[in-house]
């Protein structure tokens, strides 16, 4: 197992190294002004970035350039946002937590729902359950992110006016700004509402999370229950759960210990996907429901050309992915052995 | 006498002919296929948008700008829908750009209803005709969803291809980098892309295709390998073929089916991620006829007036339902191609 893990770690600094290169090389097709803002870390420097470029040879070849940028992202400055005013780690810093919790609520039905109906559409196959399952699935699956979104909030915003847009309402939102007995352990605001014992706050916010979490489900789940579906019809066809029923163990002991948990294993896979269909939608649905979170902030930021807050969102992103995939792995190989020792 | 005569050698060979066209009609595949109603709907929805963008010019009232460049005058303005005269064939195959731009009816910023703007569907902020968008925006779908699976098939064959016949340190590195591009998310990378190339439709698609190879890569790939230990390759080195030969006359040919199929029913994905980065404002122009662009008028007009909640619910319905069904119809059309190639169900 350790050598399973030690293997995958070895992938990191690839990755890494992959994913920075192609944005170096990206960066080149810009104008050394433009990509000054890469390596700014105040305001007063950007107003100095004829400096800049001399100091961190912007005019060099990209390679030299490309170690210089890559020293440094390790050391974690990642430029200057014009946008938000901050650089680029501290904005990350802010609004990664909101995110976070946004992408948190949103796996708890993308899972349970997608497992749930995919098994429930697989142990009946071909009837009525599993059509209305599929057709579902499919139409849930063609619905892109920013249409379902702008449709939840015509209907349940403009129309009913039972949920609202943004993280908080207003009220709560000046309140807590000014109010330093709030304080911010996680920067998750239910989480952070909770331990302050705030269940106006916390039923607010949640109420917030709604719609949102909602838009990103219905995408994501539909994908899970396909998956599960399938790979529960697999399972049911194999001689070990044949045996199984022929020594006469009752029906639901061996779909859920037998069948099931052998099933789960490729769902673990679909987790990257998952994570970066996630990724893929908030982005485009904090724009929808102006949620202060790292997409909103990254759209906003490649709208208006604000280079060093996109590329820094993208290095991030791409870390964030490739430290999960490497959790994912590692869950694969605890749950299949098959995969350590091969 | 003699031409009207078969002889027995042709009725056999016409026999054998209507015998293979039945063997594909009846073939288990297509059989599986046409059993299927979800993939009829998803083939009917898909054809219905051919037919929508082939003949835009035909159930849109094009503006001023775009009669105007198609060489038409005020009295002559309708021989576009007249088959018999050059402009009807010119707007249909290489209509002027400026038939992209939406008509607008007024510039008032508050949408109007079908019946106040004397439109089809109604029209958005800006007067722009909701129903002349979609339809001339299924065109523009179609060019985005073509041209981008065409690039990164491209890509997608020729790295897939070496990678699989070359193998090696090349197969090595390469795979590797297509794992990386694989594992991001393609719509943050794309956005990063089109800001660096700056905001246009043309960037836009090479940013998605940018993003979409790998897949095409890794397939490619595995079926070369594949063909590769087919006896008829082996006979091929033994005969002493130049390797490019090789993989130009046997490889390719016997590998690029299935990449194709997947290919093609992956652009109503393409189009999806295009009106994503083009809702977010990094697609075409104000006013350019764009799914995505249309969709994102509606982010204003959430809200309705005081007492009529709902008073704007054609700029989000019409555009969203259109994506919607587009989406549908690949996604049905791709389920029942998945279905039917799956050798394990039977």
């Amino acid at each position: 197992m350790l050598v399973f893990i030690a293997r995958r770690l070895l992938l990191l600094p690839i990755v890494f190294i992959g994913v920075t290169l192609a944005l170096q090389l990206l960066m080149q097709l810009l104008t050394p002004y433009q990509r000054a803002a890469a390596y700014v870390q105040s305001e007063q420097q950007m107003n100095r970035l004829d400096e800049i470029i001399v100091l961190y040879g912007l005019n060099d070849p990209w390679y030299m350039q490309y170690g210089r940028w890559l020293g440094q992202v390790v050391q974690g400055n990642l430029g200057y946002s014009r946008i938000s005013r901050q650089p680029v780690l501290e904005t990350i810093g802010q609004r990664f937590p909101a995110t976070l919790e946004l992408a948190l609520f949103a796996i708890i039905p993308v899972i349970g729902v997608g497992i749930w109906m995919g098994t429930a559409a697989a142990l009946n196959r071909d009837k009525l359950v599993d059509q209305v399952a599929r057709v579902m699935s499919i139409i849930g699956w063609s619905l892109p992110t920013f249409v379902l979104g702008i449709w939840l909030l015509v209907i349940f915003y403009g129309w009913l006016g039972w949920f609202q847009p943004g993280r908080v309402s207003v009220r709560y939102l000046t309140e807590l700004a000014g109010n330093p007995e709030f304080r911010n352990y996680t920067r998750m605001l239910t989480v952070d509402a909770l331990l302050n014992g705030r269940f106006d706050v916390f039923v607010n916010a949640l109420k917030h999370l709604v719609l949102p979490v909602a838009t990103l489900a219905v995408v994501q789940s539909a994908q899970i229950m396909r998956v599960m579906r399938s790979s529960l019809l697999d399972a049911l066809g194999q001689d070990y759960v044949r045996t199984a029923k022929a020594k006469g163990l009752a029906e639901r002991v061996v779909t859920r210990k037998h069948a099931r948990r052998n099933a789960l294993i490729p769902v673990i896979t679909l987790a990257g996907f998952v994570l970066i269909g996630l990724i893929n939608g908030v982005v485009i649905t904090e724009t929808i429901f102006n949620y202060p979170g790292l997409g909103q902030w990254a759209a906003q930021a490649a709208t208006n050309l604000d280079y060093a807050a996109v590329l820094g969102f993208a290095v991030f992103t791409a870390m964030m992915v490739v430290l999960a995939n490497l959790l994912v792995d590692v869950l694969y190989g605890v749950v299949d052995p098959r995969i350590r020792y091969a | 006498m003699a031409e009207t005569e078969l002889s027995a050698a042709q009725a056999t060979a016409f026999l054998k002919q209507a015998e293979r066209r039945a063997g594909f009609w009846n073939s288990k595949a297509v059989l599986r296929f046409r059993r299927n109603p979800l993939a009829i709907v998803g083939l009917l929805v898909v054809l219905g948008f051919v037919v929508l963008a082939a003949f835009a010019p035909l159930f849109t009232e094009l503006g001023r700008s775009c009669i105007r460049d198609l060489g038409l005058s005020a009295s002559t303005q309708y021989d576009y829908r007249n088959p018999a005269k050059p402009a009807f064939w010119q707007a249909i195959f290489a209509p002027p750009s400026t038939c992209y731009q939406i008509p607008r009816q007024g510039f008032g910023t508050q949408p109007r209803t079908a019946e106040a703007s004397e439109t089809l569907l109604g029209t958005t902020s800006g007067g722009y005709d909701i129903f002349y968008g979609l339809v001339w925006g299924t065109r523009t779908a179609f060019r985005i969803g073509i041209i981008v699976v065409g690039i990164s098939l491209l890509v997608g064959l020729v790295l897939g291809s070496l990678s699989g016949y070359v193998g090696g340190v090349f197969d090595n590195v390469a795979m590797r980098f297509t794992d990386v591009v694989i594992s991001l998310p393609n719509l943050v990378i794309a956005l990063v892309i089109v800001m660096v190339l700056g905001q246009s439709i043309d960037n836009l698609m090479l940013a998605i295709a940018m993003v979409a190879w790998p897949s095409y890569a890794r397939l490619m790939r595995g079926e070369v390998l594949r063909v590769k230990e087919q006896d008829y390759v082996a006979s091929a080195v033994a005969l002493g073929r130049r390797p490019l030969g090789i993989i130009f006359r046997h490889v390719l040919p016997n590998a690029i089916g299935p990449l194709i199929i997947v290919a093609s029913l992956d652009i109503g994905s393409v189009v999806l991620t295009a009106a994503a980065l083009s809702f977010l404002g990094l697609g075409a122009d104000v006013g350019y006829a764009d799914w995505g662009q249309m969709i994102s008028f509606a982010r204003d007009w959430i809200l309705g007036t005081p007492g009529n909640p709902l008073a704007y619910w054609y700029v989000s319905f019409w555009p969203g339902l259109t994506i919607v069904l587009f989406v549908l119809g690949w996604n049905l059309l791709g389920d029942a191609f998945r279905d039917v190639l799956d050798p394990r169900s039977t």
